[in-house]
């Protein structure tokens, strides 16, 4: 080797490296970006196959055929829904009981940490009900569970009532191997988590609930069903999770391959497949269902009643019934065939879905870009930030190299010490800490003082703090330590180069989505940012690429991906909510998006800010 | 004392319904809880075949009384060789269930008269024992065997207490004579044995599933072992019971699926259920009442539990021939008694079902401290099967399916948390009993590979502290021996009981994973035995038709009866390495560390320096010959 043991050699490397910095960067950046773009791009991705042996050889036939009944219940189920002005707990334990299921029920109460003005709710109190088919000659250690939420108004009524005529013909079948619990849980997703940490008996935030008196050993595989109509046009799948985690490829697969059997027209992200990849307008479709769920996974949080059950290691996916009044239409009875053909498969399964894919995107459902396809874009991104380090590295080691060539010189007197490097470090963090904790818990003095609303008042108080900790940490860097020397802000931006290296690796392995958007808007301006650039223009760039003007941006492409665009005050309302729904996903279901971007990505950046304001 | 006065009335019943004729009764009354008062009323009543049911069940409750059931013509052949004196009966319990399913449990027992246990005796004459059991039970010195086979999980919420409970797979557990000095040697080879005989996997069963209780299980027969060191208990809870199963067990028995209630024992529905439990018990009893010599019970159980939702096809209607798909013709030969038991407590008024043809025998016991009545079929007489010369029971249902049951005792088991770390295993036990509390004992036996936090076990009843009488924990060894606990805890009246206790998942080697490694690995049912007090000595409202002086004080017999209850199995994951890509991964991981490790390590260990180039040859030869002359050298 002696490739780097050899000076003359490593001499040459670094200063190859040194000299063709910027343009190996730049190139990078825009490698990384056009990588990126071109996963869309269908001969760049491969076409989805089923790798789960237990579920791809034996096509079961559906004969499910009780839709009619279906939407009867449904309408019984609405009328006892608006009587009971809430979940009809009793018709629907006596309806599960006489369709030969063992019915239980829990209640349970949380009290948010802020008033939800989406959902408009504060204190929620609920009742989940579930019944547990068990499963013939099968001992409780296997179970599926299929979920349907029961929601206010009149919607996902239909979805309730196939639920219960599918238990209906379920109980009549013989072939179950594994017991099947269908549950109809109230308040969408708080009703999963409280029925999940009961089932579990974990309690990780904080929920009231009452013990479960029903179980059915470990949970295999979850659908979630939401349908609100009597007719549908297309089904779509849902399957980003908390904290973008995904369920098993196989999954989507198995959906996939039943709605192509049945003739039912199966969209994700809402959008349709279509055949032309070699036009512009397909490549850009599939590049808009990719973003999507780029965006969708970016945000961390739970997009249907599925993702809660990912962290319990469960496969789970959601699907979701659309009438877009198309010409197009499929009747309850095939979505309940549909229904019946992947329980039955999943029933078949020997092991855990573990053979496909956890690390994926979906360009559409018939194609999917593996992780070893899409880690490259973001490795481009992260080598920019590593060789910039490198840079700085030989650019601080290179007066002590001449010390060591040179005759008796002494220790360079401007070597900055550590305090220089801490002192930053430790400012930033402070501002992120105070950032992930005051704006929940300022919220009673904020509504006293001035006249918001509570969760006015927890995204407003975020709002300031994130502004303030701009003024914060270079006046006083200035007042500690006096003059920044040269040195001082190299080793600065060396050590912050280097966590930010980290850090977004780390998200990136988690989350790819999350890694990649935080590293394509912090990467170009972190690299190049010096205190010799002019202030005012740089301060405005480097602000319109902070975090928060990331998710601004999120916001305005998702709406407009979404096909659903807003202007700019609507896009500030969304991007106000987007603010306080992170914040109740991390208090209701422990979603990570909020603490890393306050404690972690929001203090990285601050400490370029300070690199900005060295002087 | 007690025990053989009771002995001696059932043998008397049995010898009067032998002799008597059936009458025409169809008014029927209760036997008190005394046995003395119900030989009086049976005898007033000539019922035939009071005994026999309860007997049955009794001998699992309580070994000492045990009696010999041999009917009247036993005594004039005690004289005979051994095996004339051999006896075989077969009976089916038939009970509608609360939740509209139906549960028919079978019973064959063979009696066998000889003793090959003792010292120089060797037994190769068989008449109705198999050959094949007698012969390991005399190589192996077996003193008591039991083995179960089941399918599926009895769910004592809808269903109540089973006949004879088991766990859901293989349970197996045999007290070995005390004779045998390698109790582990033979365990193995006795396993193995039985593996063949019931084409079963009964040979996973080592040291790692093998445990010791110490007191959870001990002997049914006769002999009061309680030294626990000859005892072995392994359950499978993986098992898959099937036709294959079936099969040889039924080759043990006298008429095999020929005839008989055996006949009834196809297959084709008896895997079509919702439940599925064969057993093999084999024990000591005594051959007479004064207990001087022994005898060999073999007692062949089968317990099947139908579906009302997928067998009834919509009709709540059963039927043998439609459970069975066969009727019944005659009785086994060789059987020396051949009964159908169909239990029609709940059923006084006929308002839940309609049971035909209707049958004036009527019996009377108390099972599992319950009062229960039944309509008995007789097969040895030829009344029973009609003009039709077959009997195929009809029972119809009129009402309608029920809620949950509340067992006195129940008992539930789950893994709780997440992720693959850690776990915490809880065992619930629920007491419904109004005001009475009782012990329990139990049992857990844990694989190793789930690493007990022995310091975590917390056991709350009420949300305060139980502290348990008796603890026995024997930690496991890895790769040689599971963890066993066994616990004694008092359960308040009207109560629900929490045992919990950490564990952490070992990482396994690569070769000890199962060909299925993601399915999870199963930790067998913890098992919770106990004395329960009755139903009986609970109830009010029986003095109206009983004598007052009969009822004070609760006889001790009934005022408790043994139950042993049976978790779920469970299903644990553990960390399990990604099997499909190990060459991926062995090769990349090889050329990581053999690029990265070795230019570091170059790069830490190598010492550098200016090396000056070597002078050309010539100045070399010239600073040589300079050195000789002293002259200062060339630089």
């Amino acid at each position: 080797m002696g490739l780097l043991s050899d000076p003359n050699r490593r001499k040459a490397l670094t200063g190859l490296l040194t000299r063709l910095n910027t343009p190996i960067c730049v190139v990078c950046f825009l490698a990384a970006v056009v990588w990126f773009m071109g996963l869309a791009f269908e001969p760049f991705t491969l076409r989805s196959y089923m790798s789960e042996n237990a579920m791809g050889s034996t096509m079961v036939e559906e004969r499910f055929s009780s839709g009619e009944r279906a939407l009867a219940l449904a309408k019984e189920f609405g009328a006892h829904k608006r009587k009971a002005g809430g979940m009809p707990v009793d018709w629907l334990v006596k309806a599960m009981r006489s369709r030969g299921l063992e019915v239980f029920t829990q209640s349970f109460s949380r009290k948010l940490p802020f008033p939800d003005e989406n959902k408009e709710r504060y204190m929620v109190r609920g009742t989940n009900v579930y019944g547990i088919l068990r499963a013939p000659r099968a001992p409780r250690t296997e179970a599926l569970v299929i979920t349907a939420p029961c929601s206010p108004g009149d919607s996902n009524n239909q979805a309730v009532a196939l639920l219960l005529a599918l238990a209906q013909y379920f109980r009549n079948q013989v072939y179950w191997a594994k017991d099947i619990i269908f549950l109809v849980n109230e308040h969408d997703l708080i009703g999963t988590q409280a029925w999940l940490e009961g089932y579990h008996h974990t309690n990780i935030t904080g929920m009231e609930y009452s013990p479960l008196q029903g179980r059915a050993g470990s949970i295999q595989a979850a659908l979630s069903l939401e349908l609100s109509s009597d007719v549908i046009t297309s089904l779509d799948l849902v399957l980003e999770g908390l904290n973008g985690q995904l369920p098993n490829l196989d999954l989507a697969n198995l959906f996939y391959a039943f709605c192509q059997k049945l003739g039912v027209l199966c969209t994700i992200q809402g959008k349709l497949q279509r055949n032309d990849w070699d036009t512009a307008e397909g490549y850009t479709h599939a590049a808009q269902t990719m973003m999507l769920m780029v965006l969708k996974q970016a945000c961390g949080r739970s997009w249907g009643d599925h993702g809660l059950f990912l962290r319990y290691h469960i496969e789970a996916a959601s699907i979701r019934g659309i009438n877009s009044f198309r010409h197009y239409k499929t009747d309850i009875t095939t979505i309940g065939r549909l229904l019946e053909g992947m329980v039955r498969k999943l029933n078949n399964l020997l092991e855990r879905l573990h053979q496909s894919y956890f690390f994926y995107l979906l360009p559409s459902l018939s194609r999917f870009v593996s992780i070893g396809y899409y880690m490259p874009a973001f490795g481009l991104l992260a080598v920019i930030l590593l060789l910039r380090a490198l840079d700085l590295w030989v650019h601080l080691g290179a007066p002590a190299l001449t010390a060591v060539d040179g005759v008796t010189e002494a220790e360079q007197p401007s070597s900055p010490g550590v305090l220089t490097v801490l002192t930053p470090l430790v400012i930033s963090h402070l501002t992120g800490v105070a950032l992930y904790l005051l704006p929940v818990h300022l919220q009673e003095m904020a509504v006293e003082h001035f006249p918001v609303s509570e969760t006015e008042a927890v995204v407003l108080t975020a709002i300031a703090i994130y502004t303030a900790g701009l003024a914060l940490p270079h006046n006083t860097q200035r007042l500690l330590s006096g003059e920044g020397t040269e040195q001082g802000w190299k080793v600065l931006k060396l050590t912050a180069l280097l966590y930010l290296a980290v850090l977004l690796g780390c998200t990136a392995l988690i989350n790819f989505s999350l890694g990649f958007i935080l590293a394509i808007t912090l990467v170009p301006i972190t690299a190049s940012i010096t205190p010799h650039m002019p202030k005012a223009l740089s301060a405005v760039v480097m602000v319109l690429l902070s975090p928060a003007f990331t998710i601004l941006y999120c916001v305005f492409i998702y709406q407009e991906l979404i096909e659903a665009p807003v202007s700019i005050g609507e896009g500030w309302m969304l991007f106000l909510s987007v603010i306080s729904q992170g914040i109740l996903d991390h208090a209701l279901y422990g979603s990570l998006v909020y603490p890393l971007l306050a404690l972690f990505i929001y203090p990285c950046w601050l400490m370029f800010w300070n690199i900005l304001f060295w002087n | 004392m007690a025990a053989h006065r009771s002995g001696l009335s059932l043998v008397c019943i049995l010898f009067f319904s032998s002799l008597a004729h059936p009458s025409n009764c169809d008014t029927l009354e209760k036997a008190n809880d005394n046995k003395a008062e119900k030989l009086s009323i049976s005898e007033v009543n000539t019922n035939g075949g009071v005994a026999g049911e309860d007997l049955n069940e009794r001998q699992w409750l309580s070994t000492d009384v045990e009696v010999d059931k041999s009917d009247g013509s036993k005594n004039s052949e005690t004289l005979t060789p051994a095996p004339a004196k051999d006896q075989f009966q077969e009976e089916l319990v038939i009970r509608p269930l609360h939740s509209g399913d139906i549960y028919a449990s079978f019973q064959f027992r063979t009696l066998w008269d000889t003793d090959f246990l003792r010292e120089g005796q060797k037994v190769s004459h068989y008449r109705l024992f198999p050959k094949s059991l007698g012969q390991v039970l005399s190589k192996f010195s077996v003193r008591e065997l039991h083995i179960s086979f089941t399918q599926g999980f009895w769910r004592t919420m809808q269903w109540g207490q089973p006949f004879i409970p088991s766990p859901p797979g293989a349970e197996l557990w045999v007290w070995f004579h005390d004779t045998v000095s390698d109790v582990d040697g033979n365990w193995k080879e006795l396993t193995n044995v039985l593996s063949g005989i019931f084409c079963a996997s009964l040979n996973f069963i080592d040291l790692t599933n093998t445990v010791q209780p110490s007191a959870s299980f001990k002997p049914l027969g006769l002999g009061n072992a309680t030294d626990h060191r000859f005892l072995r208990y392994a359950t499978l809870p993986r098992e898959i019971v099937c036709t294959e199963n079936l099969t040889p067990w039924k080759k043990l028995l006298p008429c095999g699926s020929k005839a008989g209630l055996a006949v009834l024992l196809k297959s084709e529905k008896l895997f079509h259920s919702s439940f599925h439990s064969q057993a093999v018990h084999i024990r000591p009893v005594c051959q007479d009442e004064r207990c001087t010599s022994k005898a060999w019970e073999l007692r062949q159980t089968l317990n099947v539990v139908f579906d009302l939702y997928t067998s009834g096809q919509g009709k709540k209607e059963w039927s043998l021939f439609k459970m069975f798909s066969r009727t019944l013709t005659e009785a086994c030969p060789l059987a020396s008694s051949s009964k159908v038991y169909v239990d029609i407590t709940d059923n006084p008024e006929g308002e839940l079902f309609e049971l035909s043809p209707a049958t004036p025998l009527l019996s009377q016991a108390v099972v599992l401290g319950d009062r229960r009545t039944y309509s008995v079929f007789d097969l040895s007489r030829a009344e029973t099967f009609g003009q039709l010369r077959s009997l195929n029971l009809l029972l119809r249902w009129k009402g309608d399916s029920g809620d949950m049951l509340r067992p006195l005792l129940h008992a539930e088991r789950y893994v709780a948390g997440f992720g693959l770390q850690t776990g915490e295993i809880h065992t619930v036990i629920y007491n419904n009993h109004p005001y009475r509390a009782f012990p329990v004992l139990l049992m857990d036996s844990v694989p190793w590979y789930l690493q007990l936090y022995i310091h975590t076990l917390t056991v709350t009843s009420k949300s305060r502290d139980n502290k348990p009488s008796y603890i026995q924990y024997q930690p496991a060894k890895d790769r040689h021996r599971p963890h066993l606990l066994e616990m004694l805890i008092q359960l308040p009246p009207h109560s629900m009981t929490e045992v919990t206790v950490q564990f952490e998942r070992a990482l396994l080697k690569w070769t000890e994973y199962t060909p299925d490694p993601n399915h999870g690995f199963y930790v067998g049912s913890s098992v919770v035995s106990a004395l329960v007090p009755s139903m009986v000595a609970m109830s009010t409202n029986f003095t109206q038709d009983q004598p007052l002086f009969s009822s004070f004080v609760p006889v001790k017999e009934e005022s408790s009866y043994f139950v042993r209850v049976y978790t779920e199995p469970l299903l644990v994951n553990l960390p399990t390495p990604d099997f499909s890509m190990p060459y991926n991964v062995i090769c990349l991981t090889c050329t990581v560390v053999a690029v990265g490790y070795g230019s570091f390590y170059n790069l830490l260990t190598r010492t550098f320096q200016v090396d000056e180039p070597s002078p050309p040859l010539s100045k070399r030869l010239a600073n040589l010959i300079r050195r000789m002359r002293g002259v200062p050298l060339l630089a």
